[in-house]
Order: structure tokens, then sequence, then C-alpha cells
């Protein structure tokens, strides 16, 4: 079953066309990698998804996105209530210069939740979804700012599934981390697509590759080629797709 | 050569260091020279009698109280107006307002209201304040000047604290389903609090010692009672002190540097609740 749908999608900042004809189908709890050189326009797609690109002035969008069957562009949606179905992390780990505890309760509350009770619950079970639980238990009152950058990357996981989403999108969070780290991310991700569907953005095709069930490749605002991940790496239809794979340009 | 020019190099070196210090050194001696002067001047007089006494022509029965309440009033009101509006502008600007020609004529303004000279601010007080709203000679009058007075400094420096929260963090907050103003509130306002707060005290202590707008927008010299409300009328610390310098009798130069001496203790409490708060919501995470 596939839980986002896009259609015809071309996005413009100002004059300068950022996408070109995007259509795309991501099936429900798997992880879809996109991949390509940069600025060929794959985290400009993946902020479509969850409407991040309205804050930026000037960028107009046509075509459709629907995420369970409903278009997220359509003026009747809330665009508060579409984020907090569809979490993201960024490439920075950002957690906010805040308590640990704070950081993964400021979702909940922002939704409503004040019981005292129920938010220790959402941050047991948030911390423990992003494997950080067993290092942060006894420190929870103290600063974010504290952890390691992977921990912090771990910690805005947290954040994300703290308001309960069904999707997570992530854009290239690996790439301010170390090796170690990183694997300990990847290891987390495939725990995650059980319960939540990821799309990832990322700029380490062995990533893509070891990760990811589907593969998309980006080049210059179009989407070249979108495949089962085996196919992509070793099976490309497309010559550019597989230049960029063998390491010809990017 | 290159060895000759090593040596030259060092001597640069040290010498740039000695001429940074005594300009340094420079700054601290002179407020050093002012501080003993003035406290070895109006200690003498600075007792309680001296703090709770009106204005007075005798010197030995001269006091403070008048002034100094006419300043806690001022203070009072311009305080709470020019914070609000400050930030209220400040917020609006960067966090609302769309880039355009109309925005960056008001930001030009804005910079430009911070240094238009003080008496100007006078003068559009008694116009506006005074006779337009008929608040007549009064604290509410010298306030609402003052508040504006100090509301350029105010939405600067809110604005570049504003400015110096790191996007990401908005983003963050965004991305969880937050709107503009949950936004705001939990991710901006705190994390560019302690500026805020800096700038803010910053343009009150200016405010403490002002005496052109207010002496435009009406405060008196003689107050011989403390003021009990925002419509009666005032003098402030400084131009109570202006009036005792320019005084014949000796004694009450002396007097003036008393003066002097509460008005740095009032303007010492600000700066040091300042760096209290700050530093209390600087650790707060």
């Amino acid at each position: 079953m596939s839980i986002i749908e896009v259609r015809d999608l071309n996005l413009y900042y100002g004059q300068h066309q950022a996408l070109h004809n995007i259509n795309m189908e991501i099936e429900a709890n798997s992880i879809t990698a996109f991949i390509g050189p940069s600025g060929c326009g794959k985290s400009t797609f993946l902020r479509t998804l969850n409407r991040m690109n309205d804050m930026i002035q000037g960028v107009r969008i046509d075509g459709s996105v629907k995420v369970v069957g409903e278009d997220i562009y359509e003026s009747r949606v809330d665009v508060e209530i579409l984020r907090k179905n569809i979490g993201m992390v960024f490439q920075q780990p950002n957690p906010f210069p805040k308590s640990i505890y704070e950081n993964i309760t400021f979702g909940p509350r922002l939704h409503g939740i004040t019981d005292r009770n129920k938010l220790d619950e959402i941050v047991e079970s948030s911390l423990k979804a992003a494997a950080l639980w067993g290092e942060v238990k006894d420190v929870l009152k103290k600063p974010a700012y504290g952890l390691s950058g992977g921990q912090q990357q771990r910690l805005c996981i947290a954040r994300a599934l703290a308001v309960n989403p069904q999707i997570l999108l992530m854009d290239e969070p690996t790439s301010a981390l170390d090796p170690i780290s990183t694997a300990k991310i990847e290891e987390l991700l495939d725990e995650l697509k059980t319960t939540y569907t990821i799309v990832i953005v990322t700029h380490n095709m062995q990533q893509a590759a070891r990760i990811s069930d589907k593969t998309a490749f980006f080049l210059n605002g179009e989407l070249v080629e979108f495949d089962s991940t085996p196919v992509i790496f070793q099976n490309p239809c497309d010559k550019r797709t597989e230049d960029y794979i063998t390491g010809r340009f990017g | 050569m290159s060895a000759g020019n090593l040596t030259r190099r060092k001597i640069y070196d040290r010498a740039s260091r000695v001429v940074f210090l005594l300009a340094t050194l420079l700054g601290v001696a002179a407020l050093g020279i002012l501080l003993y002067r003035i406290l070895s001047d109006g200690l003498g007089w600075l007792d309680w009698q001296f703090i709770s006494s009106f204005a007075s022509r005798f010197p030995e029965k001269a006091g403070i109280l008048s002034a100094l309440f006419g300043s806690l009033w001022i203070i009072g009101i311009t305080a709470p107006v020019a914070f609000i509006l400050g930030i209220g502008t400040a917020l609006y600007l960067e966090e609302y307002a769309k880039k355009g020609w109309f925005t960056n004529l008001i930001q030009v303004n804005i910079n430009n209201l911070a240094g238009v000279p003080s008496i100007v601010f006078g003068i559009l007080g008694l116009g506006l304040f005074v006779e337009g709203f008929l608040f007549g000679r009064t604290i509410l009058s010298g306030a609402l000047t003052m508040a504006l007075l100090v509301l350029p400094i105010i939405v600067v420096a809110s604005q570049e604290a504003i400015r110096s929260v790191p996007q990401h963090l908005r983003n963050a907050s965004y991305a969880l389903g937050a709107s503009k103003w949950q936004t705001i509130r939990g991710v901006v306002i705190p994390a560019a609090f302690p500026s805020i707060l800096t700038g803010f005290i910053l343009a009150l202590s200016r405010a403490i010692g002002e005496t052109a707008p207010l002496i435009v927008v009406g405060a008196v010299t003689f107050i011989a009672f403390v003021p009990s409300s925002p419509l009666d009328q005032f003098t402030v610390l400084p131009i109570q002190i202006y009036s005792w310098t320019s005084k014949p009798q000796d004694e009450f130069r002396a007097i003036a540097a008393a003066g002097i001496i509460v008005l740095l203790i009032v303007l010492f409490t600000l700066n040091a609740t300042a760096v209290y708060l700050r530093n209390k919501y600087q650790k707060r995470y």
C-alpha cells in the first residue's frame, strides 16, 4: 500500500524551476532513499512532503502530493497536524537549548498533552524507540547540549517520534556524525521501519544501499530513476544512474 | 633581511599590547577619579535625612526624596511600555513581516531614530502627550516620552537577539507541528531572552540618566511632595542634581555629589538585576 503519492509535481523558487514533473509512490513501512549530487532537488523534494518549503518566501508548487489519500496542498489541510503526522530529522542535530526531558515533551505539549505521567511515559517510550534511553535515563534533566553529536541526533529522532507520526523524513541525518554513531542510527532505522515509513535523503550511496528498500535517483530537479534498491545499484536502467552509482560524476 | 623584519614585527607586537593596555587603563583611571571625587565630596552628606527629605533652599535640610521617587515612577512606567512595544515591534519585523521595501523603510527609520538627539524626543513628547493628549506636565507624559526615546534602542537590540536564534531551532519546532506563535513563544523568545534583557536594561539605564527631554516635557526642579499618581508633577534625579550644581552656596555642590551617588546606586542596582536575570535564564536549560 502506498502511503505517499506524488503526481506531476513542479516546484519553483521564483523564476527558477527546482523540481520537474516528479511522480512517485512510497510504500508504508519501508525505507526509501533519495540520492543524487548536491543541488539535484532531493532535499527540496523531501521538504515538499511535510510542507517545510512553505516557510521559504517565493516558493510555488503545482501538482499533487497525497498522504494517506489526502492532498496535503489543499487549503483545508491543517499544516500543524500534517507536520505532526510527518516528522522530520535534519542534517545538523538541532536539539532545543533545553533539558533532554523538555526536548522530548516539547512536541506533545504543543499538541495539548500536559499530564505529567503521560509525558513521562512518552519520554521513556520515545527514548527507548530511539535507542537512547539506556544512555540518558539518569540525566533527563541535564541540558541536551551536553550529549555527543550522535546522541543529539538520536535525541532529535526521539523528539520526532514523541508526537507519534506515521512518516519520518530524514534529511542527511548522519552526514554530521562519526562512523560509529552513523552505524547506530542505521541500525535504529531498520527497527523503526516496522512502525514508521521512512524517507531518507543521503549523500552516502553505501548508506542508501545498506538500509533502503527503494532508492530514487535525482538529477537537476528530475527524478531519473526510482526502483528497488538492488536494481538501482546493480542493474539501473538509465545511463545517468549508472554513471552516478559507479562514481563517474557527482 | 628576514631577521631584521622579524625584530621589527616583535617590537610592533609588544608596542601594540602596551598601547591597548594604556587605552584600557585611561578609561578605568577616569572612572576611578570620578568615583573618588564624588564619594569624597558626597558621602558626608549621604544620610537618612538626605534620602528622606524634600528639596530645600537650606543645604542642611535639602534631600532627594521627591527626585528619587520621581525617577522610580518614570522608570516604573517607561519600562513596561517600552518593553512590550519594543519586543512586539522586533518580533513583528523579524518573524512576521515579509521582507520588502516597506519593511526596509521601517527598519531604516528605526535605526535613524536610535540616533536622534533626546531633546527632539522631548519636543515630540511636549507636542504629543502634554498638549495633544492633554496629559499635562506629568509623570505620565514624561514616562511615555522616555519610552519613545528608548524604544528604537530596545527594538534594534531585540532584533539582533531574535536574528541570532539559529534557523534550525525554528525548523525543529515547525517540523513538530508547532504554529508560528508556539515557535516564537517556545523557542525564539527563550533563546533570545538573555540578549533582549541586556539591551533592555542598557536602554533603561540611559532613560534614568536623561535630563533634556524631561525638562522640555515639564519636570520641575522643586517638588516638595512624593508623587502619588502618574498624573502628578514630578522631578527626577538628574534634574535635581543639575539644579543643585547651579546653586550659589558651596554646600550644594557636595549635595549634588550625594545625589549622584544615589543615581549611581539606582543604576548599578538595575544593571546588577540584569546580569542576575541573564545568568539565571542562560542556565535554565
